[in-house]
């Protein structure tokens, strides 16, 4: 049996749960009437409002920009009309400036041209990349073009692409990597063009066969010099530090970045949105999003605008079933709960689970028995009881020493706990007050 | 349409399915066999001992509970608990020490600490410590099971007792742990005579014994077989790992290998140590009492520590103490440490391989 690469310490293995959704070809939904663009869709700084209430947009329209270094445009998805600007809370609980687009019924039929490409500087990738509002579409939204400046001094030895969703539930990257196989790939090449590393790897999780074996074939069928690997079932190897140490065996030191080792690391959806963003000239204004979850009647995976309801997706998918208990953005280990389907998808928006088993789950919590599996599970090598103990006695400073801040919240010790102990709930608290 | 109830929590939103309960019982489950045997081995007495020990532990959890307006007795702790008492309870012993060791496990060893997850010893050990210090006569009457010697079961002293006496003694120099019970005419099973027989003597029929639980002793602690069937059990379970167990039964083999026969005038590296690993406490103790979450230390690295230590000390115990109590002695030795494994042992951070070759590789350059 072929041994298949993974990272070394701790991770855990819930059930995948994508064959809900992993059969469904990507769907388009029809455009709603009603879309709520938020200015803060990335991580770092909100987009400075473009344009007024009462204003007239048409598709592709830049209506934010982009307010310091870390930070990132955004576009009008339709043709419409300013109905409002206000504030609106979104899934991750981040509060911002949102447009309220009333769209035009009749909507003007866009058509994105492929544009050359193969001249362009990688300077002026990045300013394409910039201006089209490119972020990381994985979920933690990170401005592409701030990624793609490499610093200097430091070199890209390693592009590695990210197509491993190792979150349960989630089917997005995977429909894109078999439906847009090329698309995606020339995303990879555009990148490539911009930071000339010396190699190129995809790392995808073997229980996606049939996602390798496209891309395996296209990779040989395009001559591109890139390695598709594929990688052993584990949580959470779509992390950028899981991902580099089971691809090219390199570990991330404390409070560095990916380049401080030589890696650039992008997401499959990423790649593709900057295929369309230097081929097309297409503003990031939609994004595939899986829907799915026990309460959810038909799970799909569906190409939507940026600013669409969460209720219209529902409603799309047959509404969910008459008890459900859970609304998370984002996958089941990291996402974030919320309450409201009138909140809106943004850029980082993988899926939306609607789940029915949360009573069950949310077992009261019992004494901690040192059993020691949140340690053992830790993919940071943390004593994760060890911090919540220090947490709970507000020693938040000696919690900081035991490194704390190294705690990426992916959910493997909480998961694993017999006692139910509310650990990431306390990491991020822990982090919250103790940077104070 | 009526608005659902929505649960607005922290991340993650799934949950692997193992809780504090399930692991207990599952403890109780894989503890059953031996316990069973015990109960077959020397007749329903030893099941009353049982019993006695399980329910006066689950009360005194339950009216500790009351006082504390907590209800504790379904997360299968105290059961468990109980269990162990009684498994370290010689088969005929008087039925108040059982209820004392129960008391004193509970109430000292547990919930003077906070209760579950908050004590530094295990209870059960600190239970069954404290009644055979304040009873050592009583403690320290066996009765043979119903496979050796004659029916009505005369009391005897167990393989390691009868062994410690011996040993030093000038009859038996230059004898190991086997030879030393044939020398005083121990009673050995007839399936044991015969195995060993069909073996040319390889092993010897006290080894037979002991594996299979043909032997007298506490009354849970006598089939090493079954024991070891229950560990293999919660290791498939991943609810004890191999470390613990596998460094404390390793580290007290080698030991014993290297300098056991020093005691009979032997040279180094002539100990007999197959008897000495499946007689006693030694099964028990490594798989399911040093493996006590609570009380062993988090880290893979820590836990290597501990077993080790708990080798060394029954080692010294059992080939130099004056006390037939070993296993249970060491095992409270290496608790009283975990605190200082837990604060200086720490798992490798993820990244730190990176710096310290970095820096190496600078200094170097």
């Amino acid at each position: 049996m072929q041994r298949f690469p993974t990272f070394r310490k701790g991770g855990v293995h819930p059930d995948d749960k994508k064959s809900l959704s992993s059969p469904c070809a990507i769907e388009r939904l029809p455009v709603p009437s009603e879309l709520i663009v938020p200015l803060s869709q990335h991580l770092g700084a909100p987009a400075s409002a473009l344009k007024q209430k009462g204003e007239t947009l048409d598709i592709g329209e830049k209506i934010g920009k982009a307010s310091g270094f870390i930070s990132a445009d955004v576009h009008s998805p339709v043709a419409g009309l300013i109905k409002d600007i206000r504030k609106v809370t979104l899934a991750n609980s981040v509060v911002c400036d949102a447009f309220v687009i009333a769209v035009d019924a009749k909507q003007p039929v866009k058509v994105w041209e492929e544009q050359p490409y193969a001249h362009l500087s990688g300077a002026q990738i990045i300013s394409i990349v910039q201006d089209m509002g490119v972020v990381g579409t994985g979920g933690a939204t990170f401005p592409t073009h701030v990624k793609l400046m490499v610093p200097k001094g430091k070199s890209v030895d390693a592009l590695v692409v990210n197509g491993v969703e190792c979150e349960p539930y989630l089917t997005a990257d995977h429909r894109l990597m078999l439906e847009e196989t090329d698309k995606v790939l020339q995303g990879v090449m555009i990148v490539a063009q911009a930071v000339s590393p010396k190699r190129i790897i995809i790392g995808v999780e073997n229980n996606k066969p049939d996602a390798i074996e496209v891309l395996r074939n296209a990779v040989s069928q395009k001559g591109y010099p890139i390695d598709v690997v594929p990688l052993k079932v584990k949580y959470p190897q779509g992390d950028e530090k899981q991902l580099l140490k089971a691809t090219i065996g390199r570990e991330i030191p404390s409070g560095k970045l990916p380049i401080d080792v030589g890696a650039l690391v992008l997401n499959v959806g990423t790649s593709f949105a900057v295929y369309e963003a230097v081929a097309l000239r297409k503003p990031l204004i939609d994004r595939v999003v899986t829907v799915s979850g026990e309460a959810i009647a038909s799970p799909k995976n569906i190409r939507t605008y940026v600013g669409t309801k969460v209720v219209d997706l529902l409603a799309y998918c047959g509404n969910p079933k008459e008890r459900y208990e859970k609304m998370i953005s984002g996958g089941p280990m990291m996402g974030f709960a919320f309450f409201d389907d009138q909140t809106p998808i943004t850029k980082g928006s993988s899926g939306i689970l609607v789940l029915d088993n949360q009573k069950e789950l949310d077992a009261p919590t019992t004494a901690c028995i040192s059993c020691g599996r949140c340690v053992a599970v830790c993919p940071m090598g943390l004593q994760p009881t060890k911090l919540y103990k220090l947490i709970e006695h507000r020693r938040y400073e000696d919690a900081m020493k035991m490194n704390l801040m190294d705690c990426k919240e992916c959910g493997c010790c909480a998961y694993t706990c017999p006692a139910h102990i509310p650990l990431v709930h306390g990491m991020k608290l822990g982090k919250k007050l103790g940077r104070k | 349409m009526e608005i659902p109830k929505l649960y607005v929590s922290s991340s993650p939103h799934l949950h692997d399915r193992p809780t504090t309960a399930s692991i207990m019982w599952n403890v109780s489950i894989a503890l059953a066999p031996a316990a069973l045997w015990g109960v077959y081995a020397f007749g329903l007495r030893a099941l009353l001992v049982l019993v006695v020990s399980i329910v006066s532990s689950v009360l005194v959890e339950f009216l500790l509970g009351k006082i504390s307006k907590q209800f504790t007795i379904t997360d299968g702790s105290a059961f468990l608990t109980g269990l162990l008492i009684g498994m370290n309870m010689p088969p005929s012993v008087p039925l108040f020490v059982p209820i004392l060791a129960s008391i004193f496990a509970i109430t000292v060893a547990k919930w003077v600490f906070g209760g579950l997850g908050a004590n530094w010893i295990n209870p059960a050990l600190a239970g069954r410590v404290f009644v055979f210090f304040s009873f050592t006569g009583l403690m320290s009457q066996y009765s043979l099971p119903r496979f050796v010697g004659s029916v009505d079961s005369v009391s005897q002293a167990t393989m390691l007792t009868a062994m410690k006496m011996q040993i030093g003694e000038p009859a038996v120099q230059q004898l190991g742990s086997s030879a030393i019970l044939e020398s005083i005419a121990y009673p050995a099973s007839r399936f044991g005579l015969s195995v060993s027989d069909s073996l040319n003597g390889i092993i010897s029929p006290y080894t037979v014994d002991a594996f299979f639980g043909l032997i007298g002793g506490s009354l849970g602690e006598i089939s090493a077989v079954l024991l070891i069937a229950g560990a293999i059990y919660l290791m498939v379970k991943k609810i004890i790992t191999w470390h613990i167990p596998v460094c404390f039964l390793g580290t007290f083999s080698l030991l014993a290998w290297i300098f056991g026969g020093l005691r009979n005038g032997m040279g180094l590296f002539q100990g007999d140590f197959v008897l000495q690993l499946f007689s006693g406490g030694m099964m028990l103790g490594a798989f399911f009492m040093a493996t006590d979450m609570v009380t062993s230390p988090t880290t893979k690295k820590g836990m290597v520590i501990f077993g080790v230590g708990i080798g060394f000390f029954t080692f010294l115990l059992r080939y130099f103490g004056s006390l037939p109590e070993s296993v249970s002695l060491a095992i409270i030795i290496m608790n009283i440490f975990v605190p200082t494994i837990e604060k200086y042992v720490l798992p490798k951070r993820f990244g730190e391989v990176e710096k310290k070759t970095k820096s190496t590789k600078e200094a170097n350059a």
